[in-house]
């Protein structure tokens, strides 16, 4: 709950958001069994945009973005990304999945692969690409995340903020269109946390359509356009992060902020 | 806290450094270990003697007995006789004349003594062929070689015309070709069942006449060796490999149908291998040997042998499985999730990301279950195949050698020790390298 920002200036100048709709959610239920997980949740991202999800535990919130590449299956309503409709066509499923990068709160990294490996993977198994090409962009991709270094090392030898900052790397590689977090920081010392953020935010500079599940809440303030109040399964509340923070209107949304920000 | 402390009492600063010493001579070297690892109590004292004692008692009977033992005798009576001159009479040596005399048959079975290069030189092969498979510090391309030896070897040890091997083996690169070239475009599922429908449609109706065109044209023959003919440790490690090779994929395949979601295919896998696991292996090599035959159509000669490496390999894919299921059960679910997240589809998340690490983690349970394996071949003496304990009956049986038994079993057991050891070590040595990758 911690409100670490990044130290510098955000550059605005390429954050613009198109009326391109990258992601439409419409009518989208889930349960798990009997208990009905998410509720109702309409939502319309476009292209460029950089959206906070925040909200309680239990929320529904990791639910939701891990509905939109379908590592959780709905049941009820669509889910359209980049206007292929999410059906149980496991094409569909696969095409989409590689155009959405994911990045997780434990990152994830395959523990039997060197950095530079788990970068070309996916780019040379699902996307085709030649392996000298792959590593090119892995390379990139790398510097980008300032650990080019690191490369021909194995995840277990790095820091967590350097292995979650290849997580991200590798799902560039994938020149993914869309970036979903899953609160991408909560398992790092704060120290760490930092260079992570860093990472997201350079990101989302170059225009990257992103949504994050976070508690960060100074990363919300700096680089969301719109930050989404989840609660019991249904989003509460979504509005500019100054207007989100400065003035909230449920009174869900009043209380939670008033915890995380109180002290 | 009740007592104070003056400022002046606390402080205090060190005026000259202490120089590097020698720990005390009590402390190092043997001496400390000695002390430390066999006389640190009384307890221990009288362990260590106690096992001393053990040892010695075991060692003094043994050595004499294995070291001082006859080579050189015609039979057990003979053996005795030398020994009575030698030792004096009732000493007790062993008479490894048997173990001269007869080891060729203990090794080969009845094959045929000049053809005993054949054998040698497959067993030669196999240990080249195999190497590039355990060791990936090997040229990769080497695996091709590898790929041909079985053919090779078969041919080598059953003999006969050299087109019959060459003419399966196609089988399996016409699997492979339309796997690679059709995959891509008719997609994965239909061309999975081409490779399998095809190769099987040419072995049935177009292998047999095209290796019997091929020999009439260019005769390359071995003589035939008959399957009954071969025996001995030939035997458990004809088996022995061969269920080891094959129970491997079949296991991991099992594993991987008791983990799906699809309904039938999960259900079928747990019922093969909760039935095969819960019926003794012994059940399953007389099914084998008796009643096989009565569900293949009249007429067909299906060679014994090929039925009990059938058998075992299905038995031993059965506890695979269940040690790569464990495998898989300990990867976290992450795993998968960041292979499907980033558009791997099944089985090239299963190939890539899931079962390197699954089979990893099931290496010492995997290297367990073949060592198992290749002790149970010996089980196939109860079936009437010569394996080196049914050889040992036989030669027990013989006028010479009537009433040896200790020479024998010793070397068998020896044999048979050889290889598990190797099996056992090669296990810890992929486990040291694979976690000095890793980490």
């Amino acid at each position: 709950m911690s409100d670490i920002a990044t130290a510098r200036e955000v550059d605005r100048s390429q954050m613009t958001v198109s009326d391109e709709v990258a992601i439409q959610i419409s009518n989208m239920n889930k349960w798990y069994g009997t208990f009905h997980v998410l509720r109702d949740i309409d939502l319309t991202v476009h292209r460029g945009e950089r959206i906070v999800i925040a909200g309680p535990s239990g929320s529904g919130k990791s639910t939701l973005i891990r509905c939109i590449n379908r590592l959780e299956e709905h049941q009820a309503g669509t889910i359209t990304v980049d206007g292929t409709e999410l059906g149980s066509d496991i094409k569909n499923i696969d095409k989409i999945r590689s155009e959405v990068g994911m990045v997780f709160q434990h990152f994830n990294l395959f523990p039997h692969l060197t950095i530079l490996e788990n970068c070309t993977l996916a780019p040379i198994w699902v996307r085709k690409t030649p392996k000298k090409e792959a590593e090119a962009t892995a390379m990139h991709f790398l510097e980008k995340v300032k650990i080019p270094e690191q490369a021909h090392k194995y995840p277990g030898q790095l820091s967590g903020g350097q292995q979650q900052r290849v997580a991200i790397a590798r799902s560039l590689c994938m020149k993914p269109r869309i970036m979903l977090f899953d609160e991408p920081t909560s398992a790092l010392d704060p120290e760490m946390i930092k260079e992570v953020l860093d990472t997201m935010v350079s990101l989302a500079e170059e225009g990257m359509t992103m949504l994050c599940v976070t508690h960060e809440m100074g990363f919300a303030r700096q680089v969301a356009n719109r930050v989404i109040f989840m609660d019991a399964g249904q989003i509460v509340e979504q509005n500019e992060p100054e207007a989100f923070f400065n003035n909230p209107q449920h009174e869900r949304t009043k209380l939670f902020l008033s915890q995380i920000l109180g002290h | 806290m009740s007592e104070v402390h003056s400022e002046s009492s606390l402080a205090y600063v060190r005026e000259t450094m202490v120089d590097q010493k020698e720990p005390p001579l009590s402390q190092t070297g043997a001496y400390r270990w000695i002390h430390e690892n066999l006389f640190s109590g009384w307890l221990n004292v009288i362990l260590t003697l106690g096992s001393l004692w053990f040892i010695w008692v075991v060692l003094s009977h043994l050595v004499p007995w294995a070291a001082l033992g006859i080579w050189d005798a015609g039979s057990l009576a003979q053996c005795r006789e030398i020994r009575n001159d030698l030792y004096g009479a009732g000493s007790d040596v062993a008479c490894w004349a048997v173990i001269a005399e007869r080891w060729p048959q203990l090794l080969f079975g009845f094959y045929p003594r000049d053809l005993y290069w054949r054998p040698v030189l497959a067993f030669v092969i196999f240990f080249i062929a195999i190497a590039p498979v355990l060791f990936s510090s090997l040229p990769r391309k080497a695996l091709f070689g590898s790929m041909a030896a079985p053919f090779v070897i078969y041919w080598l040890i059953w003999g006969g015309s050299l087109w019959g091997p060459v003419a399966v083996a196609a089988g399996f690169v016409l699997g492979w070709a339309i796997m690679n070239y059709a995959g891509p475009k008719v997609g994965v599922l239909p061309a999975i069942l081409a490779s399998i429908v095809v190769p099987l449609l040419y072995w049935f109706f177009v292998a047999g006449p095209l290796a019997g065109a091929l020999s009439s044209v260019v005769p390359l023959r071995l003589t035939n060796v008959e399957s009954n003919d071969i025996g001995g440790f030939m035997l458990a490690l004809i088996i022995g490999i061969s269920g080891i090779l094959l129970s491997l994929p079949l296991g991991v395949v099992l594993a991987l149908g008791r983990q799906s979601d699809m309904f039938i295919i999960n259900k079928c896998s747990i019922a093969f291998i909760e039935i095969i696991r819960g019926v003794p292996l012994i059940v399953w090599l007389f099914t084998a040997s008796l009643l096989l035959n009565y569900f293949l159509p009249p007429g067909t000669n299906f060679d014994l042998m090929l039925r009990v490496i059938i058998m075992v390999t299905l038995f031993a894919s059965a506890y695979i499985a269940e040690v790569v299921r464990g495998g898989l059960a300990a990867l976290p679910k992450g795993q998968y999730e960041a292979a499907d997240a980033l558009g791997l589809d099944y089985w090239k998340s299963m190939r890539l990301i899931i079962l390197p690490q699954a089979l990893k983690i099931a290496i010492p349970g995997i290297v367990n279950t073949f060592i198992g394996l290749f002790k149970d071949t010996t089980l196939v003496v109860f079936i009437g195949l010569l394996d080196p304990i049914g050889l040992s009956n036989s030669i027990r049986a013989s006028t010479e050698w009537n009433g040896i038994y200790w020479e024998l079993f010793v070397f068998i057991g020896l044999c048979f020790f050889l290889f598990c050891f190797g099996m056992g070590r090669y296990s810890l040595y992929l486990e040291k390298k694979l976690r000095r990758e890793h980490n």
